[in-house]
């Protein structure tokens, strides 16, 4: 042994990943970054309002009307549920593919065709056949529409394995500009605003709008659970996304597989879409979806693409979405207030699953863990 | 053929706009890191430069310095935003995917609030005159370009030359390949990440402040922004990864973008109201196209960054 004694630099901090985390814990550090981002939130939210009222508030206010936002009324209640399932049906159909490892982020294209499929059926065929046929052919049309606008990026993906994430992205634009052209033929008056069609509305069931919707999607839900734990499928779904080496030693055909479910995804979204279409709006905008198919991925990821954990997700989004409006009605602010909140709670919560998966030592502290969310 | 030339001109200034944002994407994506936040943060520069402008462009200082003012700020704001990207896929090892998109929904919904209480005649009515230098004034259609578009070309062929004939561009080259080789040969990974996503979205944030301060130069410029974000990430794929090609590529793409209304002034093109919404598509069909071709060819220098999305823990093997 040499002498010269070797002086070790120690860092300050030390990373190492988890093998495993106690699924409480887990959920602690979630709930625990939650608090700290509305705490956050509020702050953000005071000071803009202060800024621009001249006048200050009461912080206590805000997290009153972010409850309002939501409970208040039976009527807001419902609209809550309704978004939620809006937003959970595009989560759920963006799942399979993100267990893939599929990154599927046209989850708005694919809805947003799904809606112009369903309407289209409706603009051509709605005065010649009788409404249960309408509903059934509109039904149909959305789910092809998804289905072949999940399924060329994922052709491409299996066959030259070309990059799904910005091909998906694109797809979105393209269908965006799609609606606009068909409004255009459809619509000659000029107005750019197609009149609802009232042949094309599904049946109202339980006495509300809403009940038909938040029914479907949570049997969707409970389908997809099953399909995704207990199929043969769903089972070849998750080896694809491990590692595609293994799928291919163990004889399961990738390309398949890749399409199988992307089929499946798009047909997913499209039915969210032929809701949207068929169940609330009966016509179509370029916004129709309005960015939910974005929002959804959040929603898929922040619910480990369990569609159990996802209704939690989602609620939580449209949560802070309607308590934020509120907010923004109730202290006259701009509307884009939501956008705000909802992106300020998300990059809380995806800084908490650092400290999730990995454990942080500091130096000359033994073993010790970091508590807490903290971020940006 | 003046109308040739008017719709040339137009399209490059306007292309400018994507010209800032891919750049700074096209940093971010070679460190390894696809950055779907680039529209949130072209649209926080936008807003951090009109900001500056509303604050000080009453107090009577001199012009330049106002006009520097708002770029730095522009700058600031959108480097700020690159930082809270960059702490949360770099150092907490987020999905990147996941976090560029929220921190889209962020910067677009903050630059809507900040933007919707400015006052437009303070922030627009100063300083365009300055930003046309030096072809303010001039009747013609060369006055649409200006310093910011010019410096827009610089920054794009300079990041081509330090990515691909500097020793720091070969190894942020490396960090995007292969982060763990370019680790063991001692460069500083985080470091290097941070620094391209940082500098990155700092030009691309001055793209938003371009495209709403010179381009527009209207009150509502700010609500299609976006949009033009998105565009951006595809002109990055159109331009296969080279800062030095988004020039043709922008113009290419403003040619596209802004043809639509230059075609109905052409007598023998007949063009109805329907064919304004393909024209408008055509920009992303053909980003989908050379991403199609450029897979089938599979050329090594033409694909992504091997870790493009892919955060990086060094005990991970």
């Amino acid at each position: 042994m040499s002498q010269q004694s070797v002086k070790l630099h120690e860092p300050l901090v030390h990373l190492s990943k988890r093998d495993t985390i106690a699924p409480l814990k887990a959920w602690l550090i979630r709930l625990a970054a939650i608090v700290l981002g509305l705490v956050v939130c509020g702050l953000v939210a005071f000071v803009l309002i202060e800024k621009i009222q001249q006048k200050p508030e009461k912080i206590w206010d805000f997290y009153n009307a972010f409850i309002r936002g939501s409970f208040s009324t039976p009527r807001k209640l419902w609209k809550f549920l309704k978004n939620l399932s809006i937003l959970l049906c595009i989560a759920l159909g963006l799942t399979p593919a993100f267990r893939m490892r599929f990154w599927n982020i046209g989850g708005e294209g694919q809805t947003l065709v799904g809606v112009l499929g369903a309407i289209a059926v409706a603009f051509y065929a709605g005065d010649r056949l009788p409404s249960w046929a309408l509903l059934t052919l509109m039904l149909l049309a959305a789910l092809l529409a998804g289905a072949v606008w999940a399924v060329i990026p994922a052709l491409f993906k299996a066959k030259w394995n070309t990059n799904e994430t910005l091909f998906t992205l694109m797809m979105n634009y393209v269908a965006t500009f799609l609606v606009s052209f068909f409004l255009e033929v459809w619509v000659t008056n000029g107005s750019g605003a197609l009149p609802k069609l009232k042949q094309a509305k599904l049946p109202v069931v339980g006495g509300n709008d809403y009940l038909l919707i938040i029914l479907v999607v949570l049997a969707l839900d409970a389908a997809l659970f099953v399909y995704m734990n207990f199929s043969k499928q769903g089972y070849e779904i998750s080896v694809v996304g491990e590692s595609v080496r293994t799928a291919q030693y163990v004889g399961i055909n990738v390309r398949k597989v890749i399409i199988r479910t992307m089929i499946l995804s798009g047909m997913l979204c499209g039915l969210t879409g032929y809701l949207i279409g068929a169940g609330l709006d009966q016509s179509i905008t370029a916004n129709s979806v309005g960015g939910q198919g974005f929002t959804a991925i959040m929603v898929a990821w922040l619910g480990k693409f369990n569609p159990i954990f996802m209704i939690l997700t989602s609620g939580l989004i449209q949560l802070l979405n309607q308590g934020a409006a509120q907010i923004s009605q109730d202290f006259n602010v701009s509307g884009a207030l939501p956008e705000v909140i909802v992106g300020i709670i998300l990059f809380f919560i995806i800084g908490s699953e650092f400290f999730i998966n990995y454990q942080v030592h500091f130096r000359g502290c033994g073993k010790k863990t970091a508590k807490g969310g903290k971020a940006a | 053929m003046n109308i040739w030339l008017n719709f040339l001109i137009d399209s490059l200034a306007f292309g400018a706009t994507f010209m800032y944002g891919s750049t700074g994407e096209i940093l971010t994506e070679k460190a390894g890191h696809l950055n779907l936040g680039i529209p949130g943060i072209m649209c926080m520069g936008g807003a951090g430069g009109c900001l500056m402008l509303n604050l000080i462009g009453k107090s009577g200082l001199p012009p330049v310095l106002i006009v520097t003012a708002g770029i730095l700020s522009a700058l600031a704001m959108s480097m700020l935003m690159g930082l809270i990207y960059s702490f949360l896929t770099v150092t907490l090892r987020a999905n990147q995917n996941v976090t560029g998109l929220a921190l889209t929904t962020f910067g677009v919904g903050l630059m809507k609030v900040i933007m919707s209480k400015l006052d437009a005649t303070v922030y627009l009515v100063g300083p365009k005159a300055l930003y046309r230098w030096p072809f303010a004034g001039r009747q013609d259609s060369m006055q649409c370009l200006g310093v910011l578009f010019f410096l827009a070309i610089a920054v794009a062929i300079a990041s081509s030359w330090v990515l691909y004939r500097t020793k720091v561009g070969l190894h942020l080259r490396a960090v995007g390949e292969n982060p763990a080789t370019a680790d063991a040969v001692g460069i500083n990974v985080s470091r290097y990440k941070y620094a391209a996503t940082c500098i990155g979205s700092g030009i691309a944030g001055l793209g938003g402040f371009y495209y709403i301060i010179d381009y527009m130069a209207s009150q509502e410029a700010y609500l299609s922004l976006e949009a033009f974000g998105w565009l951006s990430i595809a002109l990055v794929i159109f331009a296969l990864w080279r800062p030095h090609v988004t020039i043709i590529g922008s113009t290419v793409f403003g040619l596209l973008f802004s043809c639509s209304s230059y075609i109905t002034n052409i007598d023998w093109i007949r063009v109805t109201m329907s064919t304004k919404p393909l024209l408008k598509m055509l920009p992303y069909v053909v980003t989908v196209l050379v991403l199609i071709i450029s897979s089938i060819r599979n050329k090594r220098e033409n694909q992504p960054p091997s870790s493009l999305g892919l955060s990086y823990f060094r005990e991970d093997r």
